[in-house]
């Protein structure tokens, strides 16, 4: 910051110093908003005048009298309702942990399940696994509330109406035999199987039933790694990546810590060469070169920007570089010339073997030259091991579009959908739907009445995971357990035994993956010595590792085969015209299996921060080319589809590059995914593989009036106080360990002074405890995981669409994402938003030592305890909202509303109805209209830890107490403990870091927060050169 | 002169007050005073007993009291057979030892013959013992050994009060002072008091005729010595009518204000419970532990209202055929818990630990809940208010010896006579009970 100053800026809105931004920049609540009741969802105008008559105010009485009178009755009579039997290890009130799995859409985690009188109210990540080692991401911790969701299929039914299990049985077992002894096919239809019971299974009833094909799908395919595998080195595969061990990566449109092959595993490895310290200075090296603005290219050191027809031409460019460099014959084409892709082939090259190169695209000729690249960087046996396959994502693309056109063509006569959901989530979904009209037979054994469960004749819903048995084997070599963590809720039977009923079988799919494991994991030599007791542990532990015989192709070095370069290198035809377009896959909705999910629906976008919508994105430079405003209804037509949808004019997008979210515009979800965006599936193309890149025939109008995107980034300014974010680049950071502080000065009668010297308060003393955080911006990514688990710890609130517009979210943590450029842009030259820097910073209560909302509450409501936490008595609070006022960090959050059992807010699924409010956690208090509420610190955890200590007549151990947040971080930015504790790990973070990267938010006003926030480094030659 | 009067009535009655406070306090102490030596007796009894093997019949006392009074009693039979004269039953003392230890396998043995005709009396095996020391077996033994011979323990006694409380409840005579004692002190108070008021009156009479017969007094005094009385004009008087106004409105905003204090504050409710189980009989007669049902109270916030596999423990045998019991079985039957009223109902926005004031703060049960085994319905004793735990935090001392958490706050608090209250580590804050 020694040279001209950086520019922080938290959208467009405020680059520009739009009006609109100005007006409400300044005030912490929005007060011209209504607080009326809103009819039929829609906002009243807000020019209105919304007094209240007298009528109303007569009615208001009334009821308060009614209610005042009828509260001093007697109180209602409470029942308190023992079990019956109870279980040994359910004791009310004490928490239970079961490890399960988490296998959904391509998404593997090894999960630890919370559950309270036996209902799982809380998922976190499993240590003890060597594939996610902990981490989680936001869809894994939200996927508990689909469990409780009142759309769920109750029980069978057959052509929509209800019926039971023997019926259904009987009368599919009848017609699959009719079907298999006439000669007939029947298709098996699933998104990637990773568990090998299943997949067992499924063999053994092939075998049975000779004319039954199981073909695989994903819809976030890999299918061109898969092939490319095939192609280069003979096996087709997709090897496990290591980027903990890479010192140079270089993604091509690989979204890799958002959507790409298994982010939740790479979250954690990416952060462990990210992370810097006073013993270890050096950082791996991120570039990314890509179409739209991912989290991923915003962790990135190196941006540039592409569009998606270049994709192949940039992977045959490096190839080319590199083989010139090191003597190898190079593949034609790669002519165009790319932003820092010179530098990047050069640091490759320094680095070999200790770098890695991924690609996004699903061509399989793409990563056919991918794998080549990696191969000439002697990658294979170290940053990538090809004999620990990932099986998260397998399917086959070619077969699932022979399937959809067999299936409408009449080849099929019977299909099952294995929890899956073509009719939406494939582009020939429309054909498939189609074609089931023409089986004989078609199942589903989808949880909900989704698109593809209305088509089909009999519905055999499944349990949710969390009331299944299953097992996994994500990656070559580690298996994982999945356990049922409550009784079945409805008269649901998991799809698994499902298919042993269809199969005529008697026995329990719980028997079949326990004598699976007797019989191919369980090794009496290494293991245990006894199966019970092997399986006891497996059971606790929830993973098992074993060492895997080595199969032909899958070495850890394979051989490549030279030709094939060539080969892919002519076979890469993509060739842009015009505007193209990019599908992605949305961070927290994906596929849109979970698109009914109102905690990820709320949960903002971590780039574009819109939450409940799906949108166009389009460049700053092609929106005012096409004169394009933000909001506006823009059609899209591709692939002779169009959508409807707003535009989001986003900084840093390639230009001529537009971008849509996939997993929006559900018609059959539930309640609350139903209807929101629309979707572009059909969009994509399926010649060959499933192509989310339209490079052609792209066209966008637009529409006539405009639809308000829901977009919380600009909600909560700082009054543009300086100094939240504090940055460097490493080499600075070598240099000098402050590089990148500010240091702020106060005036006073004796000259300038560091704030800390002088204070209004006398500040607390912490006898025993002084919880703290450190939050290293250097290693935050943004995924937004700590805001859902937030939201499940604490029993926060979804306040829908319309509230969110309102500014009136009730999350408790924010992230917010800042992006940069340097003052020398600002005056002119570039412009700022062409390709901005990002920062990402979670922003909870800072709990203050002096903190300026205490000063202020009129009936003491918010204190200071003597463990450093500001405290927060919901009961005590009358609402005057005066310490939001005073929070410098607008972290505090008011109930405008009640939003438990509230049909206004039927988007809030955990608190509006029985079933949903079983998701809450007991421990903490469902708040009330009218009260402030804001982070807590966890204070439920903290008060759980210490009583467990003084049980035991010990100290608490560091680590034994933790937030949700921190718990959830796939990528341990953020830390949470006792300061108090020399030995704890945030006091050795702070010793080290103290007087190098931590530094405070705001450290001019001296509110002495508990939070402390380490600079964000970037491993650049100089900061933000062009 | 009426003054004078008026002092001398205030002598008096300032000599009544005294001497009535001291006769109080007299009586106050002479019952400390009797109390003392019979606790003293007791102990003298049990340490004069058994012989040579003192200590180690207390080792079996204790025993006795933590393990087998869930099931047993000396003298009668309860879910098990009575401990009196075991020792004969049984052929060798080790035998009846290893019974006890491990009661299932004896049985299952099917070698001894006595054992298998307790099974089939009683129909259930008792727990394994096995956690029970060589010593503490001995104790065990000597205790029965000694008891069963020299039936006058403290044990025993215990019994026999309870008994005796359960009846008619005569024998609780020569405690305190004696009732005769207490009837002639009241009687000679009353005829004092009625002999003072006589001679008040007389005397007031007395006077009263004496300045009426003066001459030199004017109207007015002679008004003021015997008024007249106008109960209109008086009523109507102006102050009479503030006066009387004033009052409703202090008694009416005082009401006003209880009530709503109480609103919500259901100290003493006890409501009807769909069993009529008595805390009285299962923990006062029968001195069951109060974890021995209420299971979590040492490890959850709940204390847990017992499951019925918990009261099939001894109901499987006790009182079967009791309506009350049955009652039970038929939820046990119909696979449908039973649903108890809730007569401690803390709101929402306060938690509370069990495990926390049990196990690390080591209060007795009765501390908040009061009396229990004396409630025959169980009730709501204390208020359950903020100001009520509150107060307990100010007041109470932590327990922090020997727990090494506590060891920083006692360091902390070193020096700052009088202990550490919860107050003291932080025990009003907010989020301690609000979050």
């Amino acid at each position: 910051m020694k040279e001209g100053k950086k520019v922080y800026w938290q959208g467009l809105e405020q680059l520009n110093q739009d009006p609109e931004f100005l007006k409400y920049a300044d005030k912490e609540f929005p007060e011209y908003l209504p607080v009326k009741e809103q009819k039929n969802g829609q906002p009243e105008d807000s020019n209105v005048d919304l007094g209240t008559d007298r009528r109303d105010f007569l009615k208001l009485m009334g009821f308060s009298v009614a209610a005042a009178s009828l509260a001093a009755c007697e109180a209602p009579v409470r029942k308190a309702i023992p079990y019956l039997n109870k279980p040994t290890d359910v004791d009310p009130g004490v928490a239970n942990y079961y490890a399960s799995t988490y296998s959904q859409d391509g998404d593997y985690c090894s999960v630890l399940v919370k559950t309270r009188e036996g209902r799982p109210i809380f998922i976190k990540g499993n240590k003890m696994s060597d594939v996610t080692q902990g981490s989680i991401n936001s869809r894994v911790i939200a996927s508990v509330l689909d469990l409780y969701n009142k759309d769920r299929l109750t029980g069978p039914k057959t052509k929509g109406q209800d019926s039971d299990w023997k019926t259904v049985d009987a009368e599919i077992n009848q017609k699959i035999s009719s079907i298999t002894n006439s000669g007939g096919k029947i298709a098996l239809v699933s998104k990637s199987v990773t568990s090998p019971s299943t997949l067992n299974l499924i063999s053994e009833i092939q075998e049975q039933y000779p004319g039954v094909e199981h073909i695989q799908y994903d819809v976030n395919s890999n299918y061109g790694i898969r092939k490319g595998n095939e192609m280069s080195f003979g096996v087709g595969f997709v090897p496990a990546y290591d980027f903990s061990k890479a010192k140079t990566i270089v993604s091509i449109n690989a979204d890799f810590l958002g959507s790409w092959v298994s982010p939740i595993e790479y979250s954690r490895q990416y952060a462990q060469g990210r992370k810097v310290g006073k013993s270890k200075k050096k950082m791996s090296r991120h570039f990314q070169l890509e179409s739209l603005f991912t989290m991923t290219g915003a962790s990135a050191d190196y941006r540039s920007k592409i569009r998606p027809s270049e994709e192949g031409d940039v992977v045959k460019a490096l190839y080319n570089m590199l083989a010139a460099k090191t003597g190898g014959a190079s593949v034609s084409g790669g002519d165009g010339s790319y932003n820092y892709l010179d530098q990047a082939a050069d640091e490759l090259l320094r680095s070999k073997g200790k770098s890695l190169v991924v690609c996004g695209s699903n061509d399989p000729n793409v990563q056919t030259l991918v794998n080549g690249i990696n191969y000439m960087l002697e990658n294979y046996g170290q940053t990538i091991d090809p004999s620990k396959g990932n099986t998260s994502r397998q399917g086959d693309d070619r077969r699932m579009v022979d399937f959809a056109n067999g299936l409408s063509s009449g080849e099929y006569k019977g299909v099952v959908f294995l929890n899956c959901n073509p009719v939406y989530d494939h582009p020939l979904g429309g054909k498939i739907k189609e074609g089931i009209k023409k089986a004989l037979l078609s199942i589903s054994t989808a949880m909900v009445s989704d698109e593809t469960a209305v088509e089909v004749q009999y519905n055999c819903p499944s349990h949710h995971f969390l009331e299944s048995w299953n097992d996994s084997m994500p990656r070559k070599g580690s298996y994982s357990l999945a356990q049922p963590t409550i009784n079945p809720l409805f008269n649901t039977r998991q799809a698994e035994e499902s298919l042993l009923r269809f199969a005529g079988r008697d026995d329990s799919y719980y028997d079949y993956v326990r004598n699976y494991w007797k019989e191919n994991v369980y090794n009496a030599e290494t293991a245990e010595k006894s199966f019970d007791l092997f399986w006891d542990r497996c059971l606790h532990d929830g993973v098992h590792e074993v060492e895997t015989p080595s199969e032909e192709g899958f070495d850890m070095v394979p051989v490549l085969i030279s030709e094939s370069m060539g080969t892919a290198a002519s076979g890469i035809s993509a060739e842009g015209q015009g505007m193209e377009l990019v599908i992605y896959e949305s961070h927290n909705i994906g596929s849109g299996e979970m698109a009914n999910n109102p905690w990820l629906q709320e949960t903002p976008d971590p780039i574009s921060k819109v939450c409940w919508d799906n949108y166009i994105s389009i460049s700053v430079p092609d929106a005012k080319e096409q004169g394009i405003n933000q909001d506006d209804l823009l059609t899209l037509t591709a692939s002779g589809k169009s959508v409807t949808l707003p535009a989001l004019i986003q900084p840093g997008q390639t230009a001529g590059v537009l971008g849509v979210a996939y997993g929006y515009g559900r018609t059959n979800s539930g309640k609350v995914g139903d209807g929101i965006g629309a979707n572009v599936y059909p969009m994509a193309g399926s010649d060959g593989y499933v192509n989310y890149s339209i490079t052609k025939g792209v066209s966008l109008a637009k529409a006539t009036g405009t639809r308000k995107l829901a977009q919380t980034q600009t909600h909560h300014t700082y009054m543009g106080r300086d100094f939240v974010i504090q940055e460097t680049t490493l080499n600075e950071y070598k240099k000098d360990a402050w590089a990148g502080r500010s240091f702020p000065k106060i005036s006073t009668y004796d000259g300038k002074t560091a704030p800390k010297n002088i204070s209004l308060w006398k500040g607390h003393k912490y006898p025993n405890h002084h919880w703290g955080m450190v939050v290293d911006l250097n290693s935050c990514t943004g995924c937004s995981a700590c805001i859902v688990s937030c939201n499940s710890e604490n029993n926060i609130p979804v306040v829908g669409r319309d509230e969110v517009i309102n500014r009136r979210e009730m999350h408790w943590l924010r992230v917010d994402r800042y992006y940069s450029s340097d003052s020398d842009h600002w005056q002119g030259g570039e412009v700022p938003s062409d390709n901005p820097e990002v920062v990402f910073q979670p922003m909870m209560c800072q709990q203050c030592n002096n903190a300026p909302c205490e000063t202020v509450c009129p009936v003491a409501a918010t204190t200071h305890s003597t463990e450093g936490l500001n405290q927060m008595a919901y009961n005590r609070c009358i609402g005057t909202r005066y310490c939001a006022n005073n929070c410098p960090y607008k972290v505090r959050r008011f109930n405008w509303f009640k939003y438990h059992d509230n049909r206004q807010f039927p988007d809030n699924l955990g608190m509006n109805n029985d079933l949903g409010k079983m998701v809450l956690n007991p421990d903490v208090t469902v708040r009330s209209r009218g009260v402030m509420e804001k982070c807590t610190f966890c204070v439920q955890r903290v008060q759980e830890g210490k009583l467990t200590a003084k049980k035991e007549g010990r100290k608490v151990k560091d680590g034994e107490i933790t937030t949700a947040c921190a718990e959830a971080c796939p990528t341990e930015a953020l830390v949470f403990g006792d300061m108090n504790d020399p030995k704890s790990r945030i006091s050795e973070v702070l010793s080290s870091e103290n007087k190098e990267r931590a530094f405070h938010a705001l450290e001019a006003i001296r509110v002495a927060p508990n939070v402390s926030y380490l600079t964000k480094v970037r491993n650049k030659e100089k900061s933000n050169q062009a | 002169m009426y003054i004078e009067i008026r002092t001398l009535s205030e002598k008096f009655g300032k000599f009544f007050l005294t001497a009535t406070l001291l006769l109080s306090f007299t009586l106050a102490h002479s019952q400390d005073e009797n109390v003392e030596p019979a606790a003293e007796e007791t102990t003298e009894e049990t340490a004069s007993e058994g012989g040579g093997s003192d200590e180690l019949i207390q080792v079996g006392v204790t025993v006795y009291e933590e393990n087998c009074t869930q099931c047993h009693r000396f003298n009668s039979v309860v879910v098990g057979p009575a401990l009196k004269d075991a020792h004969t039953r049984w052929s060798s003392k080790e035998e009846l030892l290893h019974f006890i230890q491990y009661p299932q396998k004896v049985i299952d043995g099917g070698e001894n013959a006595h054992a298998k005709e307790l099974y089939d009396q009683y129909k259930q095996y008792m727990p394994n013992h096995d956690f029970l020391s060589d010593n503490e077996l001995e104790g065990l033994y000597a205790f029965i050994v000694a008891e069963s011979t020299n039936p006058f323990h403290e044990v025993e006694k215990a019994e026999e009060t309870l008994a005796s409380a359960d009846g008619s409840g005569t024998g609780g005579a020569g405690t305190g002072v004696s009732e005769e004692f207490l009837m002639v002190i009241i009687v000679i108070l009353i005829v004092i008091l009625l002999s003072i008021i006589v001679a008040l009156t007389l005397l007031m009479g007395l006077m009263k005729r004496f300045v009426d017969s003066r001459d030199d007094i004017s109207e007015e005094e002679r008004e003021y010595i015997s008024p007249g009385f106008n109960l209109v004009a008086m009523l109507r008087s102006k102050p009479f009518v503030n006066t009387v106004v004033l009052l409703f409105v202090l008694f009416a905003l005082k009401s006003g204000i209880d009530g709503l204090y109480s609103v919500g504050i259901q100290q003493g409710y006890a409501p009807t419970q769909p069993i009529n189980f008595s805390h009285k009989l299962h923990a006062g007669m029968y001195e069951i532990e109060c974890q021995y049902c209420h299971t979590g109270v040492t490890k959850s916030k709940n204390a847990n209202i017992p499951s019925a596999n918990i009261c099939m423990n001894c109901h499987n045998s006790v009182k079967v055929a009791s309506p009350e019991i049955q009652k039970i079985y038929a939820a046990v039957e119909k696979n449908r818990p039973i649903e108890w009223v809730r007569v401690h109902n803390l709101p929402d926005l306060a938690y509370f630990n069990h495990s926390q004031h049990v196990a690390v703060g080591e209060l007795e049960c009765q501390t908040c809940h009061g009396p229990v085994e004396e409630m025959e319905v169980i009730q709501q004793y204390s208020p359950l208010t903020m100001g009520w735990c509150v107060n307990c935090h100010r007041e109470t001392l932590v327990k922090a010896e020997g727990n090494e958490y506590y060891d920083k706050l006692m360091e902390f608090h070193d020096g700052e006579n009088a202990g550490m209250t919860v107050e003291d580590i932080g025990g009003l804050e907010c989020s301690k009970c609000h979050y």
